[in-house]
């Protein structure tokens, strides 16, 4: 059963940057770019690191330990050395706050 | 615990151990030295998005200046060659040439292996396969290779780009200057992966979905250098050969391995900070340009989305949480040519790097 739950404010986020958020015993990265908000599994699928480390560039992440790189809008792995897609989730702002969809 | 001063190797180290099949790797993943989580200097993050920020414009003009001193010094030397230019002379123009072919090369895979040479990516990829090509390295091989030593940096068993590793093979080390070895052996790899055959070693660090991609730049690699045979026949000349490929590419690796050999000779293996298993080395300008700021090689490992005309700022900022920089490249020479010396019979020293007093407690670290 699928739920939206809150992320974060979205005014905690800065635009073109990511943010952590754990959840239920799982991590998932926030994005904001152009004012819009997107979400994502938190762990880079190449080595496991934490992807709210990385960098931005319009709606690409790219991993903070080998410079992987994923499409924020459906994960979609661009290239080595990330090989497995990213899986996301929906995101939306209702109320200043940013909500994600998960289960 | 200091890490370079903990526990010291459970078991005597041989050369048995850098294997990635068979070797220490399965030790180090016992230690939870595998994949493990590495101490970082604290930057605040609004500074860090800004450090990481890419550019193009750095890298055109560094790579435009970089390939006009090969085509101007290459021309001179064909220059010479027809003229008649003796051999004393020649060979001078040819070594500046190769140097300037094979070892600026090496710096520009590195920085364009990590995407962050250009902002554009096709930008990146084209001269990651130049480079590669120049500097003698498979480039899909070569690019998870890297993958790895960032992940499990001078992890023994697990890092593939261990330069010298302990107990030091003096032979080895002084031939591979000039890549003797190592050049001709990467030839032999290109000639094996072309046939379809890739080594069980380099199956543990590259994805299977990678392999046919290795298979189809050897087979590249294998058509090019038939190109350069066959024109030297046709044109019965050796100057085919000698500007493309093998020849400069070995003649011209002794600068890279003088400035490589900074980063982590003679450093502890199996720590999980790299203020203590890597050198940042102060460098004049022209190394700098050729080596294209690897001279800051704490600050890349650490931090390894920052392009390498941001590393001196990085630099700036994290200097004071790290061991001092070394005044130059011959001073960081004083200390690893000793300890390689010591190294050939004992492999278990290693070069302590002081922390600062106040610098953050670095992560868990043990010997593996």
């Amino acid at each position: 059963m699928s739920e939206w739950i809150t992320a974060c404010a979205f005014d905690d986020i800065d635009d073109e940057d990511v943010l952590r958020f754990d959840h239920a015993g799982h991590t998932y990265a926030i994005y904001r770019y152009d004012d819009k908000v997107y979400a994502s599994d938190g762990l880079c699928t190449h080595e496991k690191v934490h992807l709210c480390d990385g960098l931005v560039m319009e709606h690409v992440i790219e991993c903070p330990k080998h410079n992987g790189r994923f499409d924020i809008r459906d994960g979609r792995a661009l290239g080595a050395p990330v090989c497995v897609n990213l899986t996301t989730y929906p995101a939306k702002v209702d109320g200043g706050n940013v909500l994600i969809q998960i289960g | 615990m200091n890490p370079a001063t903990a526990t010291p190797p459970a078991q005597p180290r041989t050369r048995a151990d850098y294997q990635l099949l068979g070797g220490a790797g399965a030790r180090a993943a016992e230690a939870k030295l595998v994949n493990a989580e590495w101490y970082k200097c604290p930057v605040p993050r609004p500074l860090m998005k800004g450090l990481m920020q890419r550019d193009d414009a750095h890298a055109i003009r560094d790579t435009v200046l970089w390939y006009a001193l090969i085509v101007g010094t290459g021309a001179v030397f064909v220059y010479g060659w027809t003229a008649g230019w003796s051999a004393a002379a020649l060979f001078a123009v040819y070594f500046v040439y190769a140097t300037l072919y094979s070892s600026p090369a090496d710096s520009r895979w590195h920085e364009s292996s990590h995407g962050t040479a250009f902002k554009t990516r096709w930008m990146n990829d084209v001269l990651y396969q130049c480079a590669s090509f120049q500097v003698l390295r498979r480039p899909t091989r070569w690019r998870w290779s890297h993958a790895r030593h960032h992940t499990d940096t001078l992890v023994t068993g697990r890092d593939p780009e261990i330069a010298v590793p302990v107990p030091v093979d003096v032979v080895s080390t002084l031939l591979n200057l000039f890549a003797l070895l190592n050049g001709p052996k990467e030839l032999l790899a290109v000639l094996r992966n072309a046939a379809g055959s890739i080594a069980a070693d380099e199956k543990s660090f590259v994805p299977e979905m990678e392999w046919p991609r290795m298979v189809r730049e050897a087979r590249l690699w294998m058509l090019v250098y038939v190109a350069l045979i066959g024109s030297a026949l046709v044109l019965q000349s050796w100057l085919p050969v000698l500007l493309v490929g093998l020849l400069p590419g070995m003649l011209g690796a002794w600068l890279f391995n003088y400035t490589g050999f900074t980063q982590h000779a003679g450093l502890p293996e199996n720590v999980l900070d790299h203020r203590l298993n890597c050198r940042t080395v102060y460098m004049n300008p022209v190394l700098r340009f050729l080596y294209w700021n690897m001279n800051y090689h704490v600050e890349h490992h650490m931090f390894p989305m920052v392009p390498y005309h941001q590393l001196p700022q990085l630099h700036a900022t994290i200097k004071a949480d790290c061991p001092p920089p070394y005044a130059s490249s011959i001073a960081a020479y004083r200390e690893i040519l000793p300890a390689m010396w010591r190294q050939i019979t004992d492999p278990n020293h290693y070069v302590q790097r002081p922390l600062p007093t106040h610098a953050s407690a670095p992560t868990s670290a043990q010997s593996a």
